[in-house]
């Protein structure tokens, strides 16, 4: 039996009947057509589905597109604002944090994750932070330096009260 | 030429629309009325299929048809195999099993419904009577005296070839010392982040096929899938989207891709279906799979004398496209970077009832150095002599190149102990070494590992090849001065949208921006033949590099026209060419860039060349050669020129690697203290893309050397089928990586470029590996197979075998 | 990656959600954070009928002091407990253990109570509960009990968890006086959970001596245990480094440890070993 949920995603309500075994991630990419939210593993390992509700960093594959009715999704397609990139993402631009780019959602949504808890964060507490993303390309180092290229600017954009 | 961009840290042209989540990949691509096909696979190794009932699949909810392999046996043609090898045994490979399963993952079936979800509950209406057979499993066993899976071959082998130069017997007979030992390749999974995916979309009107796959190589695939589904190959359209990752598991034809067409074409509709992990790892090919016998010999001053590598090769139960193949590139590559005058390796190639294996970043080439790297640590531990000692002493001096080995091959350029000593500097070897026999005092396990790789790239001459070796280009400037370029060399991750265009936009002297690299649609770009074997840049660069060459030859000639001068009076720098200046008119000054006149033409039209002075820019001659109106007598309209590039040699990219890592003697718990590469691919592009390259090989590489396996249990049943089992490094699980490098140029291609995307995962693994075994050599070990999990450490040092 | 189907009900009460669970007892599985069950339903290695989800029912998730005791509510995420500055003063084995479950992700969806109810034999919590001496209170349509964790976990994935009841809180004491915590854990490198996992609460005397341990793991056989032995070992001791090592010998005395492809049973017994003599010596230098 389908049901009514009320899920607001990148600033969009959106009210949809679904079936209740739809997992998120299928409700974003099938239903809202946010094709930007990948799928890497059916096992909650590799992080690729990661999606913010609630300001709290998820893998939407592991949530019932139900659990999240009521609530506020960003997903990578709402990370950027009015036309800025979000440092995170600029930080994987700059310092060449992607290659084949599949990982990097879920990537980016993690750091953010941690820039938003934690500004200022060591190497080791980077690379603690992403265990949860998994990442076949770049060996990590540039990903590591990316997230470090965005805390600084972050810090500089709140120093300047921008 | 100018210097812009190439060799510059140039950000990617690719990464906006990736970081915001705005690529597509296979299955972001959304058609109107798609169906979803799911697949039911064997559950067994090997099974005789007895009966297959699919009625109440059928009309279950949502339901449009279900196919098995009676269904499609005579319809679909084989899944293809390009390797050819003297008496080789190709069994009949059909999309789906029709008799008999041979390997868990086999598709037997397939379901197409309205939606996925409907799909996926359908195959649990499936009802397949198995009869089980018993599976060959152990590639050893397999090969001497377990269960026959072809019966008619009467065993399972698949061939057995012999290659190499000199007389073995003699040069390990003649040697002082003569070492063996037995080394294990594990299979390793790809995994790719993105798994396979196909959507395909027949249009009975037009007869017309269009095939989006997550592939390497768009235009062999459509080549294969016109053959398998007998559709004219003018007819059928491959289109490889954003492709997230491969590392050579997509450099294939699988079952699936021919069979969703055959889908589409039976019922007129777009159909898709998206690989799961838990199929990835069943069912795309795996990597290595190598149970060999090494015997080194050498002198007593360790100068070796001779390599014999008799190998088992687990190929899996069918050929794949390179199956058969892989293993004879581990023969090609046996000489490493040393001088061995004698050398050979005995294939026996081993159907299993796994999956296939085929090209893993490396394919066959990691566990060449892996050999050699390891029998020549093998050497030093036997003469009691330095790692890097052993090594300087076998290789050949930069004045020897080109470098004919044992195995056939001519190196083309290298200067081995220009890297290893740059490592060496980096690592701060000697000090290390003090270091290791202090801690050593102290009770503590340190090991140091280096490896000195060369490796063989830029694949290949065609005469090397299954199915050419070339890569194509056609490069062209736009009425408006913006350059087009198509290349065959479909990126999937490597970069080429931006280092492409960095050799175009110097070429040409234009914006970095004004280039756009096309690729990946065989209805756009010529016929090409794909990126794997670290080829994309020495051949398809190349490709592009020429055909660039070739337009502006054409373009100095409408510009000697224009200017009203001699083509050879005619120079061309920084987007535009000029007519010779005498001394007094340069003096003169500059005569302004001639920019497109806005506004003048009437709507529609396009603006007239500027002519007029000593200069005209690109933009312009690009103009002048599509309006036509006033070309040199005979010449063809348009500027755009074609080139297909077909190398002579290989290139032969090489490096030193050293590794130092500390195990905790109670629970053999490995940390890296260190990890130092400097690796020379020739002329660099874009540093940034090539530290990326070699990054991501390095990681690879120790996922193998420390937790990667595909373990099958004695039942042929798959142990490690989800990322829950199968362990890939993680960014808190891996070191930092200190890069440097060498440049020396190959003159194999014009921009002296070799390749670099395998060469981490190819000298790492043995660096790795030589640095547990080097801090565990106190207690009498010299070899240790992969991956070296913490309990085998931990067995040695607390001697609990 | 797909589920099968099945009826979902939201209960917006704890009593709503035990009637429900009361008229299906067969048929309905209570909904955390689901990390454990969803990924089980995407590989249809559990097929709920209804699924009861209780992640919206107001206040059970908390962390408060009551009665001299620590009360957590079931759906009290890991996240939660690991960024607890007052549990980080008064329990701090638990933020210790929160931060070392799984990955960021998960440790900000998955709960306590779920962890524990599924008993996963390398999940770490059921570790956690039995060095705390936690109280596990359950409730269903007949009242509420409370189970000690001693008695809580039964076997493989098996609780004493009755049909119809659902973990409610986890109630726990703060440290004592003279007492230090620690868990130490071996991940496994693919899941993330523990091939070993070992919490020790200790509690010296006034001459520094071990008057009380609790010492439980998690990893090495069908469900986490207290290592009684080491206890025993350890209590009325000083503690020196051969007091431990010759405690910590007692790790998984009389448990049938078990062997897989990352760790055969001999090595998981010589981590256990390991790690808690590590533990032991973290959590004496914290007492």
């Amino acid at each position: 039996m389908k049901k009514s949920v009320s899920i607001n995603v990148n600033g969009t309500a959106h009210r949809s009947e679904i079936e209740p075994r739809l997992l998120l991630v299928h409700y974003l990419r099938e239903v809202l057509g946010l094709t930007g939210t990948h799928i890497g593993c059916e096992t909650s390992i590799c992080g690729a589905c990661t999606v913010l509700i609630d300001g709290q960093s998820v893998k939407s594959c592991t949530m019932f597109a139900v659990q999240a009715d009521g609530a506020n999704v960003t997903t990578i397609e709402g990370l950027a604002r009015g036309g800025e990139l979000h440092a995170v993402q600029e930080g994987f631009w700059e310092r060449h944090g992607l290659q084949c780019g599949y990982c990097t959602p879920g990537m980016i949504i993690s750091a953010a994750q941690l820039l938003d808890r934690n500004p200022d964060p060591s190497r080791e507490e980077i690379r603690h932070a992403l265990e949860g993303n998994l990442c076949r390309c770049t060996g990590y180092q540039h990903i590591v330096e990316a997230v470090e290229y965005a805390a600084r600017k972050m810090a500089a954009q709140a120093a300047t009260g921008d | 030429m100018s210097d812009k961009y190439v060799g510059k840290r140039i950000k990617r042209t690719e990464d906006p629309r990736l970081i915001q989540g705005l690529g597509h990949y296979v299955d972001d691509i959304k058609l109107p009325d798609t169906l979803h096909v799911v697949f039911l696979r064997s559950m067994y190794a090997h099974a005789r299929i007895t009966g297959i009932d699919t009625s109440e699949a059928e009309h279950a909810p949502g339901v449009v048809a279900v196919y098995t392999g009676r269904d499609v046996v005579e319809k679909v043609g084989p899944v293809p195999c390009a390797g050819a090898l003297p008496g080789l045994r190709v069994p009949d490979y059909r999309v789906l099993a029709k008799d008999k399963a041979v390997f868990v993952g086999q598709p037997v079936a397939a379901v197409v419904a309205t939606d996925q979800y409907s799909a996926r509950d359908a195959l649990d209406l499936i009802m397949v009577d198995y009869e089980e057979l018993p599976p060959a499993v152990d590639v050893e066993e397999s090969a001497n005296n377990g269960p026959v899976i072809y019966e008619e071959y009467g065993d399972n082998i698949s061939y057995k070839l012999t290659a190499g130069e000199g007389d073995i017997e003699a040069a390990l007979a003649s040697s002082d010392h003569v070492i063996k030992q037995r080394v294990v390749h594990q299979r390793l999974a790809p995994v790719a982040m993105e798994g396979r995916g196909v959507l395909a979309r027949y249009y009975p009107g037009e007869k017309e096929l269009t095939i989006w796959s997550s592939t390497q190589i768009p235009h062999l695939l459509r080549t294969q899938l016109a053959i398998m589904l007998g559709i004219p190959e003018n007819k059928l359209r491959v289109i490889t989207p954003e492709v997230g990752g491969g590392f050579g598991s997509k450099l294939n034809v699988y079952a699936e891709e021919a069979m969703l067409g055959w889908i589409s074409m039976q019922l007129g509709k777009p159909v898709k279906w998206i690989e799961t992990r838990r199929e990835n790892m069943q069912a795309t090919i795996h990597g290595r799979g190598q149970v060999g016998y090494i015997e080194i010999g050498c002198k007593n001053d360790g100068t070796v004398t001779g390599l014999r590598y008799n190998v088992f090769a687990d190929l899996g139960a069918y050929h794949q496209l390179l199956t058969p193949a892989i293993p004879t590139l581990t023969g090609l590559m046996l000489s490493g970077c040393y001088k061995i005058p004698a050398i050979q390796i005995n294939i026996t190639g081993v159907f299993t009832n796994k999956m296939s294996t085929d090209a893993y970043r490396g394919a066959g080439r990691p566990e060449a150095t892996y050999v050699v790297e390891r029998a020549l640590d093998l050497v030093a531990a036997e003469l009691g002599l330095d790692a890097v000692e052993v090594r300087r002493r076998n290789f050949p001096s930069p004045d020897e190149f080109p470098f004919k080995t044992a195995t056939g091959l001519f190196y083309d350029s290298g200067e081995y102990e220009g890297a290893l000593q740059k490592a060496l500097d980096m690592a701060g070897y000697d000090q290390l070494r003090q270091e290791q026999k202090i801690a050593r005092e102290h009770g503590k396990i340190i090991g140091i590992g280096v490896s000195t790789y060369v490796e063989i790239c830029a694949l290949g001459p065609s005469q090397a090849m299954p199915a050419g070796g070339w890569e194509s280009a056609t490069v062209r400037v736009e009425p408006t001065g913006k350059v087009t370029v198509l290349t065959g060399a479909s990126p999937h991750g490597q970069g080429q949208e931006t280092s492409f265009a960095q050799i175009v936009a110097d070429q040409l002297g234009v914006p970095l921006e004004d280039v756009a690299v096309i690729h990946g649609d065989t209805s756009i770009v010529q016929y090409g033949i794909g990126t794997f074997g670290s080829r994309a840049t020495a051949v398809g660069g190349t490709a592009v590099y020429i055909a660039v060459e070739k337009l502006k030859e054409k373009a100095a000639k409408i510009a000697a026209h224009l200017l009203k001068s001699d083509v050879s009076n005619v120079t061309f720098k920084e987007g535009r060419f000029s007519k010779q200046a005498t001394r007094a008119a340069a003096a003169a000054g500059e005569v302004p860039e001639p920019v497109l006149p806005a506004g003048q033409a009437p709507a529609g039209a396009l603006p007239e060349p500027d002519t007029e002075g000593n200069h005209i820019s690109l933009q312009d001659i690009a103009l002048a050669a599509h309006i036509a109106k006033d070309l040199p007598e005979d010449m063809e309209p348009g500027l755009s020129a074609t080139y297909f590039f077909e190398p002579k040699n290989f290139t032969f990219p090489f490096g030193t690697h050293i590794v130092v890592v500390e195990i905790d003697r109670e629970t053999g718990d490995l940390q890296f203290l260190r990890y130092v590469a400097v690796d020379d691919c020739g002329k660099v592009i874009n540093p940034m893309l090539v530290e990326g390259q070699i990054h991501g090989g390095i990681v690879q590489a120790m996922g193998q050397a420390l937790y990667e396996e595909v373990v099958y249990d004695e039942q042929g049943q798959l142990v490690t089928g989800t990322l829950m089992d199968y362990a890939l490094p993680k960014a808190s699980t891996t070191p930092w990586l200190e890069l440097d490098r060498t440049e020396t140029p190959t003159p194999v291609n014009p921009m002296g470029v070799k390749g670099v995307g395998e060469a981490g995962t190819i000298g790492a693994t043995p660096a790795v590996v030589g640095a547990v075994v080097d801090a565990l050599s106190p207690f009498g070990v010299r070899h240790l197979d992969m991956p070296i999990r913490p309990e085998a450490v931990w067995r040695i040092v607390n001697q609990q075998n | 990656m797909i589920p099968a189907q099945f009826d979902y009900v939201v209960a917006s009460t704890l009593d709503e959600a035990v009637s429900l669970l009361a008229q299906h007892p067969d048929e309905a599985k209570v909904l955390a954070g689901g990390h454990s069950l969803i990924p089980a339903m995407k590989l249809r290695l559990a097929m709920p009928q209804i699924l009861v989800d209780i992640g919206r029912i107001k206040d059970l998730s908390y962390i408060r002091e009551e009665g001299g005791q620590i009360r957590i509510g079931a759906m009290t995420t890991h996240y939660q407990l690991q960024s607890s500055d007052r549990l980080r003063e008064i329990c701090p084995l638990l933020p210790e253990t929160a931060a070392q479950i799984g990955d960021v992700q998960v440790r900000n969806k998955g709960t306590i109570g779920g962890s524990l109810a599924h008993s996963d034999p390398a999940a770490d919590w059921p570790a956690v509960a039995l060095a705390l001496d936690a109280e596990i209170v359950a409730v269903s349509s007949k009242g509420e009990r409370s189970i000690k964790a001693s008695d809580f976990f039964v076997d493989l994935l098996t609780t004493s968890l009755e049909p119809g009841e659902i973990l409610r809180e986890i109630r726990v004491s703060p440290a004592e006086e003279k007492t230090g915590h620690a868990y130490a854990k071996v991940l496994h490198p693919a899941s993330g959970f523990a091939v070993v996992g070992v919490a020790v609460s200790l509690t010296l005397d006034g001459g520094g001596a071990c008057r009380n341990a609790r010492v439980a793991i998690t990893g090495v056989g069908s469900k986490a245990y207290r290592a009684e032995g080491v206890e025993q070992a350890l209590t009325g001791r000083a503690l020196d480094s051969a007091a431990i090592a010759s405690a910590a010998a007692h790790a998984t005395d009389g448990i049938d440890a078990n062997g897989d492809l990352y760790a055969s049973a001999d090595y998981r017994r010589n981590l256990a070993r390991i790690h808690t003599g590590r533990a032991i010596e973290a959590a004496l230098a914290r007492a």
